[in-house]
């Protein structure tokens, strides 16, 4: 039972990484039905931000929460510019083309980031500095909660909190929530159409960032491939969720994290990689849509 | 091609015999004159076009988006190595089982023996993978865009995870010492009389496809799924044999692919490698016959003349993936070859 609490608690942590990354994917695919392929690469290049930042700064000598603090949002605007660099350089010029000449240039870009990272970056790993020391902050009859989960799993609450906020409280929001619903509709309501879609890369990308620092704190190696396999992941969680549904990506997210550390706590954990899609597969033969697909059709 | 039916098969039959020849030409031709490394890039650009031309009968004439060519490659490639590893060399006592019951049994000469196992192992690969495309097919291709891609996609993954944990074809080390293709000492040793033939055949069965009732089924499941439906077209059940008929050919390349470099790692069949091959399809302007070969060719190509600019290689290659995307969507031909004009232009290609 113990054994079973504390995979749930590594799962949930660990989903929260995935609904971070999932969230970017539901958004954008909420407005443009398209796949960024490179959404994944997106959050690399935030882990890697937080990486060098650290290093500039002369911080991760010793742990320091303000320095958390700082990095995570340095690394978040750096993100939110590149994914607007993105979206206004590769994806922009194709909008009104076929989507999949969209989904190979986001390839093409998610291709770039990765071999551009490791010219950049370097190809061999890297290890994230202890911005927060890690230590148990509860511990009974073996289970173990390290304040490194407590946190990753707060920022990420705070995060989503934010965006629910962002999507149906303001202006930007409801205009993305429109520009979801129908392009042409939200032309003639006089919504700038680009600027909505900029801003939704913007912070999908952040959310993204977000998600390579917490990831750095908890599993400290930091390559330039890392984005590719949790990237395809996050997706898969969106679709799981019912892609374009935000509770629907964190549902996902949270339900693959689980299954994952579930799969390699108690069967094996090569077997880890293959969960996620078995998991896609079957929800998708029963519920082609999605889990919260139809339940709720506002996408975003 | 006005032609009656006998005309036509005369016209096919000619057409076949040249191409043979022409075949045993070049594979004479490239044995001779092509040094290693030019002539690697050759027979990697064929085993490019036998995968993006069968992966076009799906995403350019059929219409559907398929992210899990890499998993029915896997599957050929693997099915194939383990047959000929295990039931193929003669030279490794307990291993030679198919090759011993045709020199042994049907007293068939060693290099005639070694061609017929060869081919039967690479084509049982096929075999394997178009089975695998029919138990991933009926269940999925009811799906439609992106969730499909996504689901395929997962497929193709799930085949590689099951590969990198069965330990009798190597797990993660990989299968090593795959006996190559054909039979030493003959003008079947040289791969290229295999992969190009294959490429041959891979281009005839696709463009006869088309040309045929089924062909128009698949044009009109692309263009139209409703309208498909509403005049009596069982959408899944073309949407399934076009993705059985492309997960056969996508095997073949595979088994080929892993005979020529006698060693196997699950890790080579990731969803990139299917990615890349979507690549050409899309490139080469997506049901366009000769622009899939044409961007399969370019495609296997660039990166191998990017190495001159060493670690800024694939930076390149992806930049001018993005480029080309940006400048010619279409892809480099559009749809042309599905004009009646270009017909002839494709069979003799």
């Amino acid at each position: 039972m113990t054994e079973f609490l504390q995979q749930l608690i590594n799962g949930v942590a660990w989903g929260s990484i995935y609904a971070l990354i999932a969230l970017g994917y539901t958004m954008v695919y909420g407005v443009l039905r398209l796949i960024n392929f490179a959404h994944g690469d997106v959050y690399m290049v935030g882990a890697m931000a937080g990486f060098y930042m650290t290093r500039w700064l002369g911080w991760g000598r010793s742990p320091d929460p303000l320095h958390f603090v700082v990095v995570l949002m340095a690394s978040m605007i750096v993100c939110g510019l590149l994914g607007f660099v993105i979206e206004r350089a590769a994806y922009r010029p194709l909008r009104k083309r076929s989507k999949l000449a969209a989904l190979i240039t986001a390839i093409g870009v998610s291709l770039l980031l990765e071999n551009g990272g490791q010219l950049v970056f370097g190809a061999d790993p890297k290890f994230f500095p202890t911005l927060i020391a890690n230590k148990p902050i509860f511990a009974s009859g073996g289970l173990i909660i390290s304040n490194i989960q407590v946190i990753i799993i707060v920022v990420a609450l705070v995060l989503m909190v934010a965006l629910q906020y962002l999507v149906f409280r303001t202006k930007t929001g409801r205009a993305m929530r429109a520009v979801a619903f129908s392009h042409d509709a939200s032309r003639l309501m006089g919504i700038d159409i680009d600027k909505v879609i900029s801003w939704t890369f913007v912070v999908g990308s952040m959310l993204a960032a977000a998600g390579g620092i917490l990831v750095g704190l908890s599993n400290p190696k930091i390559e330039p491939l890392m984005g590719l396999l949790p990237g395809l992941k996050a997706f898969v969680a969106a679709v799981l969720g019912g892609i374009g549904n935000i509770p629907g990506a964190v549902l996902g997210a949270l339900i693959l994290g689980i299954s994952e550390t579930m799969v390699s706590g108690y069967l094996s954990s090569t077997y880890r990689d293959a969960i996620a899609f078995v998991l896609l597969v079957v929800i998708l033969l029963f519920k082609p849509a999605g889990l919260l697909g139809k339940a709720v059709p506002e996408k975003v | 091609m006005a032609a009656s039916g006998a005309g036509t098969t005369l016209k096919g039959l000619g057409y076949g015999v040249l191409a043979l020849l022409l075949l045993v030409l070049l594979n004479w031709v490239t044995e001779s004159v092509l040094s290693g490394y030019v002539g690697r890039v050759v027979i990697l650009c064929g085993i490019s076009i036998v995968l993006a031309i069968s992966l076009n009968l799906i995403n350019g004439y059929t219409g559907q988006f398929s992210l899990g060519h890499a998993g029915f490659m896997a599957v050929g490639a693997y099915v194939s190595a383990a047959l000929s590893f295990y039931h193929g060399n003669l030279a490794r006592p307990g291993h030679g089982g198919g090759m011993e019951f045709l020199v042994h049994t049907l007293h068939l000469p060693e290099g005639v023996a070694g061609v017929l196992f060869f081919a039967f192992c690479a084509y049982v690969g096929g075999l394997a993978a178009s089975l695998t495309g029919l138990v991933v097919g009926v269940p999925t291709l009811r799906l439609k865009g992106d969730y499909l891609a996504i689901v395929t996609l997962g497929f193709g993954e799930i085949i590689r995870v099951i590969l990198l944990n069965l330990k009798s074809v190597g797990g993660s080390l990989g299968l090593s010492d795959i006996p190559g293709t054909g039979t030493p000492h003959s003008i079947f040793e040289n791969p290229f009389i295999w992969v190009f033939g294959t490429a041959l055949i891979t281009i005839v069965v696709s463009r006869n496809m088309v040309e045929s009732t089924r062909g128009r089924a698949f044009l009109a499941v692309r263009d139209d799924e409703v309208a498909a439906e509403s005049v009596g077209i069982s959408t899944t059940r073309y949407k399934v044999t076009a993705f059985v008929v492309s997960a056969f050919f996508a095997g073949v390349a595979g088994a080929l692919a892993a005979h020529y470099d006698s060693y196997l790692n699950p890790e080579t069949f990731n969803f990139v490698k299917s990615i890349e091959v979507i690549v050409m399809v899309v490139l080469g302007g997506m049901g366009s016959l000769t622009g899939v070969t044409l961007a399969a060719i370019m495609l296997t190509i660039m990166p191998e003349l990017l190495r001159a600019s060493g670690p800024l290689r694939m930076v390149i290659y992806s930049f001018l993936l993005i480029v080309l995307m940006l400048v010619r969507p279409q892809g480099l031909l559009g749809h042309r070859t599905l004009k009646p004009r270009k017909k002839p232009k494709v069979a003799a290609a």
